[in-house]
Parts: structure tokens; C-alpha cells; sequence
């Protein structure tokens, strides 16, 4: 029998699912060209494209069909609020346009790199993960800071560019605080795949995603909903190998605290969060944690061990001297 | 027969295995058919789906060593079939693949608790299964994680999918469209980690246009869909289970 390892299966999921994913977008009458087909999400399908006019390539996303019919007008105005977020962290969108076929499309940086959940297994230092946290951390601040909330951040959405960037990806499902909901636009989809927004949308991945986004309360939903979303990817990249050691308490603790079910018990804000996991591995004291004697005793040895071997050492020597 | 072989219990286990019985319709509901024709046909089916993975759940999940895994699933099989356990379903309370695990789940619990009463290859049938196979697959695989029914569930979408490729290179061979699933195989069941071949690539290597391409990469999509989808309905008890299953895999309008 074939072989199919998991990225293989993730693929014939996505290319296979449904019947519009077999039909190639129609360009004509935009300024791009269809090159290949990257990848297909749950919102929508990505291709690489070529725009004629700036001679470049680009990444062109196709949001299915039935997420495309109801909410349309929603698609164009957060694509056109996140074209305005600039950030090294953020792909920004260049444009957006509706296909002959009804379908909505915006086009993309065309990113070249690795996604996280791949390059996770090359990547066994956790102080080189907690970084990469971090940076994912600051980006999505950052849209908080313009109001605008991911709301399905996860591994797969983040990429490394070949320059070690760190990249948030798929934008698509963004909701721009402040916006009043779309009542009534769709009955409660339960599909757990991700479509746009409005009042009643269950919109996020299961996992990953806050109590109140799997309620499908969009109006609940706000930047504490990232955080826990950014919890859930933190507990994934400190994961030990199998065979490693155990997670420590203080990161144990952030995690938690960024999963609390209620948003109130959250960090407030990303930027809290990534804070507490710079002083982690820093090895500083966290907010969320109360170390014991012992604990703080062994993180400050860990912390300060390099002056303090020479310290010893220096004593030591002193010791044989005297004894000399 | 260590190894390559599972022992089972009934006479409703001895040809066929590894592979799918054609079948359009759910096979839970016949796993106690008193015709012992279709009763094999079921039993044949739901082994084909499900034997990897049980293998796969017990020696990940369970740490269970390679030797006693190949013996404990051929004996949580046989028993299923002999105890009626199976048939017991209830379809309002859990799907059928979520009931299966945890029958298999207590069928291990005790197992470990009797450990050295469990006797290897004491049924008298025999199934050849590729043990080995699935070995080599484990290599692939990281340790379960702690969302075991998720776990399982990727090893049956895993199985599912495999057979499907094997029918559509059969029906596509068969039907003289060798091209056309050599164009698939290339750009969809392309090796891990490998650069995807452009449409333009393709086209040149086959000799053909671009948009016949992407045509046959379409249709060759639609008939792998249709082929899983058939066999998920197989394996699945209800119609409802069915659908709900397909929209995860597939997404909205799927089945």
C-alpha cells in the first residue's frame, strides 16, 4: 500500500476538497497571471501569480466561493485595513478584486521560506524557538495596536523567510476591532474550518482557538482571543523531542495563563506575554509564577553561572596558593 | 505466520485482507449479518480500514513492543468478532471510529493488566497483513500525542487515502490513462519536503498543453475524492456520521 506521510495527506485534504478548489481562478481582467497553485486553506486557496504590471510575483489568495457570496463587502474592507499595517512581521496585502466568477481575491508578498510547523524539527534549541515566539508575538501586538485582531494564529500561519524573518501569514480572517458584527449574515457553521467573520461564524481552528471564538461570538471576541491562540502555539513549540526533558514550571505557567478559558484571566495583551517569555529565557522571574527558595536559588546559579564559576575558580585558586 | 500474519477467530476473516471489498454502503451494520458472505465482506472491509490503525495505536499509545502489538491486534479482532462487541455499537452515543478506540483502548488496559496470560497466535485463521509495512510507517510517525482520538483518526484518514491511491492507479491503468495519474502522482503525491513541478514543467515532460494539465490534474482530484469518500461511507454506521466525517475531511458540501 502507498505511503503517505502526514504533509502529503495535509495536501490531497486541501487540493481535493472541494469542487471549486478544482477550478483555476480566471484572471482575466486583472493584472496577474496564474502560475502555480501554492496551497489551500480553509478560507480560501493560494496560488503564485505574476503581476504584469509591477513584474514581480506574488502570492494571489481565492476565498472560497461559499465564505465569498455572504460576506464579501467584509473581505474587501479588513483586506484594505490590513494593506495599511505595515510591520517587517506582517505580509501585507497589495490588493484586492473580485474574480468574473463572484469569488473575492487579494494579493500578497509572495513569501519564500519555511512554514514553523516545518521548521520546528530543525530548529531543537528552545531559546531559538522562544525567539521566533517573541518576534510572532510582536507583530501581532502590533496589529493589535491598529485595532486589528488575527483570530487563527497558529504554526501553519507563520513563516520563516529565508533571511531568518519571522512572518505572520493569513490575514484573512481578521477582524477590525471597533467594527459593529454582521448579524444574521450565516447561521452557526460548526465546520471548524475557517471562513471570514460575522456574528454567529465559528472562525478559527480547533486547538487553537479561544472559548469564545468556539462560541462563535464574534462581538467577544478581541486581542485576548491572539493570546490565547498564541498560548496554544507556545505549548507547541516547547514541547520537548520525545525522549527530552520536562517543560519548566515558569513557561508551564506562562502557557496556562495565556490559555485561561476566561479572557479576563489572560495576559492582556501580547506584548505582556511575550515579555514574560523573554524574561523565561532570560532566566528572570515571570509575573505568572511564584518560584520557591530553591526554584529562584537554581535559576540564579543557571542565570549567573558564568561569574560565578569564575568566582570559584579565582577562590580556588586562592586556596592552593595559601596551601602552597 | 509471526510477523507477516494475523491470527483471527472466524472463518469470516480468511481472504481479502489489507485491502478494500467494493462496497457503496456502511458495513457496521452488517458485522452480524447472518449471511456469512456479506458478514465477511464487512469484517474484510472494517479490517482493511482499521487494522493499521490499531497497530499503529497500540504502539504508540501503549508502548506496546513490536511482537506483542501484531498479537494483540489480531486478538482484539478475533474477540470483537467473537464477543459481539462491535455489533454493540450504539450510534447516538459516539462515531463508529471513536468507539472502536476505546474498545481497543479497554482491550489493552486488560491485556496489560493479565499480562503473560495473553497466548500468541491461538486463533486458527489466519490474515496476511503487512505487519512490516506498518513498521516502517511508525518510523515516520512521532510518539502519540496527548489527543489520542486525533491520533487514531490521522492513521485511518492515512489508511483510507493509501488504499485510494492504490484503486485510482488500478482504475486509471486499467482505463488507459496512465498519463493522467502519472501527472497526479508527480504533483499531488510528490515526496515530502520536494519542490511541487510547475503545470509548465509537467506539460513539457508529458508532451502535452498546459491546461490539459491542470484538466486531468482536476478530474484525477474528483475520482480520489470519490474513491475515499466511498470508502469512508463504508467504515462510517450512519448516513449523519457519514456526512459529519466527510465535512472534516472535506469541508462544507463534500458528501
Amino acid at each position: 500500500m502507498t505511503w503517505l506521510p502526514d504533509e502529503t495527506l495535509a495536501h490531497l485534504r486541501g487540493v481535493v476538497g472541494d469542487a471549486a478548489a478544482d477550478a483555476p481562478p480566471d484572471l482575466r481582467g486583472t493584472p496577474y497571471e496564474l502560475r502555480e497553485m501554492l496551497g489551500r486553506g480553509g478560507m480560501g486557496t493560494v496560488y503564485l501569480a505574476w503581476d504584469r504590471e509591477l513584474a514581480r510575483e506574488v502570492a494571489l489568495k481565492v476565498v472560497h466561493a461559499e465564505a465569498a457570496a455572504a460576506l464579501a463587502h467584509r473581505v474587501v474592507r479588513e483586506a484594505r485595513t490590513l494593506a495599511r499595517l505595515e510591520h517587517p512581521g506582517i505580509v501585507p496585502v497589495h490588493d484586492v478584486g473580485e474574480l468574473p466568477d463572484g469569488r473575492i481575491y487579494y494579493v500578497m508578498k509572495r513569501v519564500r521560506g519555511e512554514r514553523l510547523d516545518a521548521a520546528l524539527r530543525a530548529m531543537p534549541s528552545l531559546a531559538e524557538r522562544l525567539g521566533v515566539f517573541e518576534r510572532i508575538c510582536e507583530a501581532v501586538a502590533f496589529a493589535h495596536a491598529h485595532g486589528v485582531v488575527h483570530r487563527d494564529l497558529k504554526p501553519e500561519n507563520v513563516m520563516l523567510g529565508e533571511f531568518g524573518e519571522t512572518l505572520v501569514l493569513d490575514w484573512g480572517a481578521a477582524k477590525t476591532l471597533g467594527d459593529a458584527p454582521a448579524p444574521g449574515l450565516l447561521p452557526d457553521d460548526a465546520s471548524g474550518r475557517t471562513p471570514i467573520t460575522g456574528h454567529g461564524m465559528v472562525i478559527g481552528t480547533p486547538g487553537y482557538m479561544a472559548p469564545e471564538q468556539a462560541r462563535g461570538d464574534s462581538a467577544d471576541v478581541d486581542a485576548r482571543a491572539d493570546v490565547y491562540s498564541l498560548g496554544a502555539m507556545l505549548r507547541e513549540l516547547v514541547r520537548p523531542p520525545e525522549g527530552g526533558g520536562d517543560v519548566s514550571r515558569p513557561l508551564r505557567a506562562i502557557i496556562a495563563h495565556a490559555m485561561a478559558p476566561s479572557p479576563d484571566e489572560r495576559y492582556p495583551t501580547a506584548d505582556a506575554l511575550a515579555e514574560d517569555v523573554r524574561r523565561a529565557r532570560d532566566g528572570e522571574s515571570v509575573s505568572v509564577y511564584r518560584e520557591n527558595l530553591f526554584e529562584r536559588a537554581g535559576r540564579l546559579m543557571m542565570r549567573y553561572r558564568v561569574p560565578l564559576l569564575l568566582v570559584l575558580t579565582y577562590l580556588a585558586m586562592r586556596v592552593v596558593l595559601l596551601l602552597l | 505466520m509471526r510477523g507477516d500474519a494475523v491470527s483471527v477467530a472466524a472463518d469470516a476473516l480468511h481472504t481479502g485482507a489489507g485491502r478494500f471489498p467494493i462496497t457503496r454502503h456502511s458495513v457496521i451494520g452488517a458485522l452480524d449479518a447472518s449471511d456469512p458472505s456479506e458478514r465477511r465482506q464487512a469484517w474484510d472491509t472494517l479490517i482493511a480500514a482499521y487494522w493499521k490503525p490499531v497497530y499503529k495505536h497500540l504502539r504508540l499509545a501503549w508502548n506496546v513492543p513490536r511482537e506483542d502489538a501484531e498479537d494483540l491486534t489480531q486478538e482484539f479482532f478475533a474477540r470483537a468478532l467473537e464477543g459481539g462487541v462491535l455489533e454493540r455499537f450504539d450510534p447516538d452515543k459516539a462515531r463508529f471510529r471513536t468507539y472502536l478506540r476505546v474498545c481497543l483502548d479497554r482491550f489493552a488496559s486488560n491485556a496489560r493488566k493479565a499480562e503473560g496470560r495473553l497466548k500468541r497466535g491461538g486463533a486458527s485463521e489466519h490474515l496476511s497483513l503487512d505487519f512490516p509495512g506498518a513498521e516502517r510507517e511508525l518510523g515516520h510517525l512521532r510518539a502519540a500525542g496527548a489527543d489520542v482520538d486525533e491520533a487514531f483518526r490521522q492513521e485511518l484518514i492515512r489508511a483510507l487515502f493509501s488504499d485510494a491511491v492504490d484503486v485510482l492507479r488500478e482504475r486509471s491503468l486499467a482505463a488507459g490513462k496512465a498519463t493522467q495519474f502519472a501527472i497526479f502522482e508527480r504533483y499531488d503525491l510528490r515526496p515530502t519536503g520536494g519542490d511541487a513541478p510547475t503545470y509548465a514543467a509537467l506539460a513539457e515532460e508529458f508532451d502535452v498543453p498546459a491546461t490539459q494539465v491542470t484538466n486531468w490534474l482536476a478530474a484525477m482530484r474528483r475520482s480520489f475524492r470519490a474513491i475515499v469518500l466511498e470508502r469512508l461511507r463504508a467504515v462510517t454506521a450512519t448516513e449523519d456520521e457519514f456526512r459529519v466525517e466527510a465535512h472534516e475531511l472535506f469541508g462544507p458540501g463534500a458528501a
